[in-house]
């Protein structure tokens, strides 16, 4: 299922359409094998959603929930944990900069002035008007060396600089 | 390191000796380079034998805390009534530490090797190696790596799985780790009990960062006499040592070093000094949560456990943050304390508070509404935030702090009376 499949659950009027049928269900059966409780499979199962829907509703929460033998408030307390599940819609190029201390002295934050000018995101978190792309700043993502590292979506792309940020956000349009 | 430039004639290649060679990463290009000798050789082995040639090897845990490798595992149950685990901490979240990322991307097979060596010394069954979710390649890497060993039928009955993290710093602290492959929140749990006793699904587990285990096997084939020769300085830390470096010098990158190294040469030679014109200010060598050194210390620090402890900071992850005299320490610290506040789980008052007001009060400082009273009251917080919580997450925001007010305490008086520009809007 592609991105676009979201406002179904969105509105909250239609029908729910579950994540976990056909192959992702059996994704789902081949990771429970790896651990000796269900709840242990519970980040993979949410990456799983994640990689299907583009955010993490409550719905899906509920129906990982059911699946995993676990509440749907034990879900969300797990979700609002990890700072990478979206509880929310973001663009479809999500970008990801870092600006703790070792990039930052590296002029990380002039990266982040660049990429939101480029991208019309405008306001960090906020996403751009054409529902293309959000861009947060994150902690330290263990690549110091190469500042600033920046995630588009997947894509790790190392030392980035503000120059250089323009051409690379053409390349995603 | 050979990646992204060519090794330094003082560095010593052992574990970073295939990095930058795509080869190295396959399953036949390792066997072809000598890889799964050490697990063959260790198959041979008695399990408390594997853990007594790790011992006698001198090697210490590579995560940050230095606690030595063999005595870890002979903490493990001997007679075995139930399933045991490894855990692999490829957390790396550390800030200027970056090393088992390229672990990861350049050698897999020397990850899954030690893993493997290491089970067996354990004697566990299961290993999950905890990967955080932001590593991308190296869990695309690491997941081509461990599908053609287990094709080829490597490991035998060992299962080795990987698990994705989600975004939490937190998650590294061990305790926490095992929790968050549990499904669970990554809280740090109360110890006692300890991981040999009581640790992931509540049964007996070690866990071991990434470096750590990739030294096994060069260990097991040369010999721990061999390892133990590696030593330029106290006989106490063995072996070489990946140096993360980065922040204002003119190479960051990846070097392998001989315990003892000065870390001078380090800065000066392998990373080739500052930026023209610029001298070196300061510098936090062991990852994040620990204590900054001045010039002189630098200076003088050589790179083992007893020689950083002895300039009064520890080696911690060894990510080597460097700061010439263009750099704003207040700025840096007071994103550092941010780091924290933003990590923090938020279990201990002590921490969750903490975290949040030395940040707040350090902002407070840089939009030039200081007082004379602040950097008493940030001493008197990091007080209160060292050795009284769950894990020592706390204690590592307090290091930066502490020892910034020592060593550059004109800093922040300057921002306080007004002879500095506010950076920040209050
Ligand atoms: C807040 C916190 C974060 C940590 N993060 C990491 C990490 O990212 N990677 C790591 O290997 N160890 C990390 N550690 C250390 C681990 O708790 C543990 O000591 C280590 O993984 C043990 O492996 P070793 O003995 O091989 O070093 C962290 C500790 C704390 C308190
Ligand atoms: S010290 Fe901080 S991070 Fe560690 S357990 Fe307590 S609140 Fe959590
Ligand atoms: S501080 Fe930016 S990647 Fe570590």
């Amino acid at each position: 299922m592609s991105v676009s499949a979201r406002p179904a659950h969105e509105t909250g009027m239609e029908e729910y359409q579950p994540v976990f049928t056909g192959k992702v269900l059996a994704e789902l059966q081949a990771i429970l094998a790896r651990y000796p409780t269900k709840q242990g499979a519970l980040l993979p199962a949410l990456w799983l959603v994640q990689q299907q829907r583009g955010w993490i509703s409550d719905r899906d929460m509920t129906e990982v929930a059911a699946l995993l033998g676990l509440t749907p408030a034990y879900v969300k307390g797990v979700v609002t944990f990890y700072t990478m599940y979206h509880q929310h819609p973001v663009g479809t190029h999500f970008v990801q900069v870092c600006t703790t201390s070792p990039c930052n002295i590296c002029g990380a934050e002039d990266v982040v002035k660049a990429l939101l000018e480029a991208t019309g995101a405008k306001e960090l978190g906020a996403t751009s008007p054409d529902g293309k792309w959000t861009v947060i700043e994150v902690e330290c993502l263990g690549a110091c060396g190469f500042a600033t590292p920046v995630l588009i979506n997947d894509d790790f792309i190392e030392s980035v600089r503000p120059e250089k940020v323009a051409e690379l956000v053409r390349k995603y349009q | 390191m050979g990646y992204p430039h060519k090794p330094h004639p003082k560095e010593t290649a052992v574990l970073s000796r295939y990095f930058g060679d795509p080869d190295a990463r396959t399953y036949k290009g390792w066997v072809k380079r000598g890889g799964y000798e050490a697990w063959k050789q260790a198959q041979t082995m008695a399990p408390a034998a594997i853990t007594e040639a790790v011992k006698e090897s001198g090697l210490r845990g590579r995560g940050g805390a230095g606690f030595p490798t063999g005595l870890k595992w002979s903490f493990m149950p001997k007679e075995k009534k139930k399933p045991h685990y490894l855990c692999v901490n490829a957390d790396e979240s550390e800030p200027g530490t970056f090393k088992d990322r390229e672990i990861m991307r350049w050698t897999p097979h020397a990850l899954l090797e030690g893993t493997a060596i290491a089970m067996r010394a354990i004697q566990a069954e299961v290993g999950y190696i905890y990967i955080r979710g932001e590593f991308t390649e190296p869990y695309a890497i690491m997941e081509q790596a461990l599908a053609e060993a287990s094709a080829a039928a490597v490991f035998g009955d060992l299962k080795i799985h990987l698990h994705r993290g989600a975004g939490a710093y937190i998650c590294g602290e061990e305790t926490a780790l095992m929790n968050s492959i549990e499904g669970k929140r990554g809280n740090p749990r109360i110890k006692p009990p300890f991981p040999a006793a009581v640790g992931v699904f509540g049964l007996p587990t070690t866990i071991n960062n990434v470096e750590t285990l990739a030294a096994v096997p060069p260990i097991l084939t040369n010999g721990p006499a061999w390892y133990k020769k590696l030593s330029l300085s106290n006989p106490k830390s063995t072996g070489t040592k990946l140096f993360s470096v980065c922040g204002q010098v003119q190479k960051p990158g990846n070097y392998e070093v001989t315990m003892g190294f000065p870390l001078k040469d380090l800065l000066y030679e392998l990373c080739g000094g500052m930026q023209p014109g610029r001298t070196l200010k300061a510098c936090i060598p062991g990852g994040s949560s620990v204590p900054i050194l001045n010039r002189d210390e630098t200076e003088s620090c050589l790179l083992d456990y007893e020689g950083a402890v002895e300039q009064g900071t520890m080696l911690g992850s060894g990510g080597v943050i460097v700061f010439d005299d263009s750099a704003d320490l207040v700025y840096q610290i007071m994103r550092l304390a941010r780091f924290y506040a933003h990590e923090s789980c938020a279990q201990c008052t002590q921490c969750r508070e903490g975290t949040a007001w030395t940040t707040k009060i350090l902002e407070r400082i840089l939009a030039g509404q200081g007082k004379t009273s602040d950097l008493d009251l940030l001493l008197d917080l990091a007080e209160n935030m060292t050795g009284k919580t769950i894990c020592v997450l706390s204690d590592s925001c307090a290091a930066p702090v502490v020892s910034g007010i020592k060593k550059f305490r004109s800093e922040f008086e300057d921002y306080i009376a007004g002879r500095r520009r506010p950076v920040m809007v209050a």
